[in-house]
């Protein structure tokens, strides 16, 4: 898929593009029906590539590629979530080339970002799948209850039975979240209302999992791109997630990894290597098993991501993340409930309850040394 | 000044402990090689890399400015600029927000997005024939 194309002085390999009008219906045509330039569409095209994670080289066919795309229609449907996903994607930024990617789509149902609510809604969604049938792309974002359908509804509904009924027409299929993709924090322990993942209901469309808690915007914005470009769905690893955004851990794109490899680590979050900015492993990061795009593509338009800022990687693009053993535990920590361990009989168990007295005893003495106490001159600097 | 006993906040990394600005120094020199070489043009997305805090700073310090620079108002406005070595650009695109979008360094004669296109020009010819309001043939 990234055949590399070498320019030469400024020009694709191939043949010159060509010149004219652009073709009625197309994405083309309705960017230059706006006013947009051909220099602002290369603007446009640059900055796709690289929120797609697409070598500088794949410009030039992108913007062939998009300039002959047709604008898909795309229901979006939101079950159990929290909106997080909607808000990572629509409040982060007003950026002129993001809202370009949505108009570039036929948006025809978002029952968070719509103003029509109510049974017009819903039938004008019907109809937008009955007209575009088997050719619209569905997005989901939040898992679905299978325990009593009663728990998440739509319009009456249920998020099973939406679900369903969407998926029969739809092209093919992005979850949105760690939610819709995993199951998210519904189904952690003891998931009280079977919180399920769409891949768990539907088994007979592509589906391509853009999971996080909420994904990067750009990410979504990526994978929505790229089947606008291409027309079809990204390379996928064995989880269903695009390998060009998932395709690597953070722990091995991560700038502090030199001082993972020097044995430099964090003891606590005010101590002296976290002031350095040394690797945050034992504070419980699980950048070494989570993969994402964070390291490189960051939040805010580039500006930081979590170890960034200092705090341990979560590994919220993972499944299960939630019943991992803890956040701030590290990964090299058991995480099996030591009271439920066999092993402790009764005055076992008491004398492993001392032994465990002292070693956190012995941890926080340690923790008490090296920590180093923020003083309000310090809060004014 | 750092007076006795009060705390120092490094959160800037330098770049001996992370090592991406002298690999990318040096695949800039290659580029400008084979731009020598064989015409061919080179883009590096600096958006694609894992940077530490200050290391892109420290890349663009380290190319600093030469004599062409463009500001350019496509989608928001764009910065274009060719670096103290010939050949070497730093564009970056800004969203309507001034918020950076993307940003490239291109080893090239001219960056593509500088230039005039065909297709703008074919409707520039169009709109002016219309002003004339003469055939253009």
């Amino acid at each position: 898929m990234t055949k590399d194309l070498s320019l030469k002085n400024g020009a694709p390999e191939e043949e010159t593009l060509e010149i004219g009008t652009p073709e009625k219906g197309t994405l083309g045509e309705a960017l230059r029906s706006q006013g947009v330039s051909r220099r602002s569409f290369m603007k446009f095209c640059a900055t796709t590539a690289s929120m797609m994670a697409l070598p500088p080289s794949m410009i030039p066919s992108i913007a062939r590629a998009l300039e002959k795309a047709r604008r898909p229609s795309v229901i979006w449907l939101s079950f159990q979530e929290c909106t997080g996903c909607t808000e990572s994607l629509t409040r982060a930024h007003t950026s002129t080339i993001e809202s370009l990617i949505f108009d570039s789509i036929s948006l025809d149902y978002h029952h968070t970002l719509q103003a029509a609510a109510g049974h017009g809604a819903e039938a004008a969604r019907e109809a937008a799948m009955e007209e575009n049938y088997g050719n619209y792309l569905l997005v989901v974002d939040g898992s679905i209850p299978l325990a009593n359908a009663g728990y998440s509804t739509i319009a009456g509904i249920s998020n099973l039975d939406m679900l369903n009924e969407a998926a029969k027409g739809a092209a093919a299929i992005i979850a949105v979240g760690t939610c819709a993709t995993y199951g998210g924090i519904p189904h952690a322990n003891p998931n009280p209302t079977g919180a399920v993942s769409v891949n768990e209901i539907i088994k007979d469309k592509p589906i391509i999992n853009v999971p996080g808690c909420p994904p990067i915007p750009v990410v979504i914005t990526g994978v929505l791109a790229h089947y606008l470009t291409f027309g079809s769905i990204p390379e996928l690893d064995h989880i269903g997630r695009p390998k060009a955004f998932y395709g690597q851990s953070i722990h091995d794109r991560c700038y502090r990894r030199p001082f993972y490899d020097k044995g430099q680590f964090a003891e606590t979050f005010d101590d002296e290597g976290a002031k350095k900015g040394w690797c945050l492993f034992k504070l419980g990061c699980k950048g070494p098993t989570t993969y994402n795009a964070c390291a490189t593509t960051k939040w805010n338009n580039g500006t930081s991501f979590p170890i960034e800022s200092g705090h341990p990687c979560i590994g919220c693009s993972e499944p299960d993340f939630w019943d991992g053993g803890g956040f701030y535990k590290a990964l090299s920590m058991p995480t099996a409930d030591l009271s439920q361990t066999a092993v402790y009989a009764a005055a076992g168990a008491a004398a492993a309850g001392v032994a465990i007295g002292l070693m956190n005893r012995s941890k926080k003495n340690t923790s008490n040394k090296i920590h180093v106490t923020t003083t309000i001159e310090d809060l004014k600097k | 000044m750092n007076p006795a006993g009060t705390p120092q906040f490094n959160i800037h990394a330098g770049n001996e402990l992370t090592c991406n600005v002298k690999p990318i120094l040096h695949e800039i020199r290659h580029a400008l090689q084979k731009l020598l070489d064989s015409d061919e043009t080179s883009i590096i997305d600096l958006r694609s890399i894992p940077l530490a805090p200050g290391e892109e700073e420290t890349i663009i310090e380290t190319l600093g400015r030469g004599e062409v620079q463009a500001r350019l108002d496509v989608l928001g406005p764009s910065d274009i600029y060719e670096t103290q070595y010939t050949g070497v650009w730093l564009v970056t695109h800004y969203n309507d927000s001034d918020s950076i979008v993307s940003r490239f360094i291109e080893v090239t004669e001219i960056p593509d997005v500088l230039k005039s296109q065909r297709e703008d020009v074919v409707h520039a010819l169009d709109a002016l024939v219309t002003e004339l309001g003469t055939d253009k043939t």
